[in-house]
């Protein structure tokens, strides 16, 4: 079995909902990355969300866009990425990482290339934002070959027909985005949510994860309360950016975060 | 991909939107529905004839078309070889061959009833194309474009707003044209219900580069016929310029089957490209992802796109327009470059030759056109489109001649 399917069998078995944060790998120093990483599980994160830094983030808002950019000053390829994923595993092997990011870095190194060295480093998962099961294919059975779990979004925007598709050729988990709109906008409507999630599921058994707008541990709760994952992305890197000088704080804020909405989302 | 697949150039895109291993639909999930139902609108519209009659009429009264074909029979003489022919599309309405695509798609947007429109744009020629019809047709328009953008198409940044259109200043990335893409994307994501985006050129997830191209092809159309009228026969060379490609297919395409008509697409050499500061992705780039298309870009080795550089606003952008990649890998188009110094000499040539002061993007034409017809005959013919006119330009030419106006 997968890490990812392990972790989601075992929470399911606890009745608990995955919380899925996200960082920028290299933001706002590699550095800081690897050990990040391992105090948020300590926090409470089940999964790992890794944002690959590209020039031309298109679906992120300013927050995220900013972290790109501060990656991007330390020049954090796709290659340094595996690095760190491949650095963690050393001290942890249970914890599923998935990659998020945007295809040409992978086109550039190449599909394969890139497969044999995520295997390699340890990665459980992508997310490739511009890549959708039409143009996929070809990457994700390669993917798959090599046991990682291309994942794909759902959006508002899903017609049925698009769920049943993404839901056939996904695997690991399908994440549903909350909102039109980019990374880190409003709040998103925990109501809406609550349908589309039920919609989603009557195509399909694999978990499904939310992200998109959930900024506070009682957004998270109630999210948690109807999905199997909760991904929490802008509300995190926020945090990096405000602490960016201060890996010590950046942790402590991150990680404060994190176990407030773990608490919550186990009440 | 195999030589016969290249002969029909009237084949693609195929039906998902590929030309070749190029093009394709690569945007996140959320616009995957919209721009489905933005191709279904459009296949609709294209074999409806009131739609098209409407879309002619428009060209003909408010655009001022057929744009002349006209032969610049000084400069060619001074040049001593082929006879070169001016396709006139700086006498439309708003300048530039742009309106042409904005006509199409502030129809589209209504067939469609969307209420808003967006556009990105880089020398300012699409956006104020686009803020026009959208005054016309009584629609919100916002325009992104990149800061660096903003300060140097100064007089194009006024005209938008005159016409009504909010115009965005881009501060992300390299705050040109590619990063005022983006945050069009952005914004069209988060307001797809009433949105319409306008892309300026033959780029971006299909249906655009198809769409774009089929509103731009009004150009070779009548420039095929012009010459036949004119000269008798068809043209030896199509020249013109490339940043996204949409002036260049829209003469390229109705050629594309006249094998003995050589075409040359003319990129943003910036500098040279040795320098490495061009923006020329088809002459010096490799194929990658962006802005909702596999095409040739301008990257470096983890895939990052870098930022380009060109005189003309317009064609400082770091992809083209998924066809001509293709036409490129078939061999039917020749790519080639011409630094920011040549551009400016034919600007100049062309200004004091034949009176016409013409965009720095189509001047980078111009100067290809005059470099090719020494190199051939006088009774051969050179069309060169000179896609927009060069108002816009003034203030950067005085600038850099160390003019203050």
């Amino acid at each position: 079995m997968s890490r990812l399917s392990t972790t989601f069998a075992a929470l399911k078995t606890d009745g608990r909902t995955a919380l899925i944060p996200f960082i920028t790998a290299g933001d706002p120093q590699p550095s800081v990355t690897v050990n990040l990483m391992h105090d948020m599980v300590k926090a409470g994160a089940n999964i790992l969300e890794l944002g690959v830094p590209f020039s031309d983030p298109m679906a992120e808002g300013p927050v995220i866009q900013a972290a790109c950019e501060r990656a991007l000053e330390h020049h954090v390829s796709l290659r340094d990425v595996l690095g760190m994923v491949k650095e963690f595993r050393q001290q942890d092997n249970k914890t599923p990482i998935v990659l998020m990011g945007y295809l040409n870095p992978v086109e550039v190194m190449g599909y394969q290339a890139f497969a044999d060295a995520a295997s390699e480093a340890g990665v459980d998962g992508t997310i490739l934002v511009d890549l959708p099961p039409e143009e996929g294919g070809e990457l994700d059975a390669i993917l798959k070959s090599k046991d990682i779990d291309p994942i794909f979004l759902l959006a508002p925007t899903s017609t049925d027909e698009r769920m049943e598709l993404i839901c056939k050729q996904g695997s690991g988990f399908v994440y549903y985005v909350s909102l039109k709109g980019v990374t880190g906008a409003a709040h998103l409507d925990v109501q809406s949510v609550v349908e589309k999630v039920n919609q989603i599921r009557s195509h399909t058994d694999i978990p499904v994860g939310v992200g998109f707008g959930i900024s506070d541990a009682e957004t998270a709760a109630k999210v948690a309360a109807v999905s199997d994952a909760v991904v929490v992305g802008s509300a995190i890197v926020k945090r990096v950016a405000e602490n960016a000088h201060d890996p010590k704080k950046i942790s402590e804020q991150v990680c404060g975060l994190i176990a407030a909405m773990r608490q919550a989302m186990d009440a | 991909m195999s030589k016969t697949e290249c002969k029909d150039y009237y084949a693609m895109p195929d039906d998902r939107g590929h030309f070749g291993i190029y093009g394709g639909k690569f945007v996140a999930e959320t616009l995957m529905e919209p721009i489905e139902e933005l191709r279904q609108a459009y296949e609709k519209v294209k074999v409806d004839p009131g739609f098209q009659a409407q879309f002619d009429k428009d060209l003909a009264d408010y655009v001022g078309r057929p744009s002349p074909l006209y032969h610049a029979e000084r400069w060619s003489r001074e040049l001593g070889g082929a006879q070169i022919y001016l396709k006139r599309e700086d006498l439309n309405h708003t300048g530039a061959h742009k309106i042409n695509n904005t006509i199409g798609q502030g129809l589209l947007a209504k067939f469609m009833g969307k209420t808003r429109v967006i556009a990105e744009t880089g020398a300012g020629q699409h956006g104020v194309a686009t803020a026009t019809v959208a005054a016309r047709f009584g629609m919100e328009c916002i325009v992104y474009m990149g800061e660096e953008d903003v300060k140097r198409q100064a007089p194009n940044v006024y005209r938008m707003k005159l016409l009504g259109a909010k115009v965005v200043p881009v501060t992300s990335g390299s705050r040109t044209l590619k990063d005022a893409l983006n945050e069009a994307m952005r914004d069209w994501v988060t307001n797809i219900d009433n949105t319409f985006y306008i892309i300026g050129t033959v780029a971006g997830p299909h249906p655009y580069p198809a769409m774009v191209r089929d509103f731009q092809t009004i150009i070779g159309r009548e420039a095929r016929r012009q010459i036949m009228e004119q000269a008798g026969r068809l043209p030896d060379a199509l020249v013109a310029c490339v940043g996204g490609g949409s002036n260049a297919i829209g003469l390229f395409h109705p050629f594309l089957a006249d094998e003995d008509v050589a075409i040359y697409g003319v990129e943003g050499g910036g500098d040279g490209i040795a320098s490495g500061r061009h923006a020329a992705p088809l002459c010096a780039g490799e194929p990658g992802v962006l802005h909702g298309n596999r095409t040739y870009l301008m990257e470096d080795k983890d895939g990052q796109i870098i930022e380009t550089h060109s005189i003309s606003a317009g064609l400082d952008y770091p992809g083209v327009g998924p066809e001509h990649a293709w036409l490129k890998d078939c061999g039917r188009a020749s790519y080639v470059a011409i630094t920011d110094k040549e551009a400016l000499e034919a600007f100049h040539i062309v200004t004091r030759t034949e009176g016409i002061i013409p965009a720095l993007e189509s001047s980078h034409a111009l100067a290809y056109g005059a470099k090719l017809a020494k190199t051939m005959d006088k009774d051969q013919i050179i069309i060169v489109n000179l896609s927009g006119r060069g108002d816009k330009d003034i203030n950067t030419i005085a600038d850099i001649e160390g003019i203050s106006l």
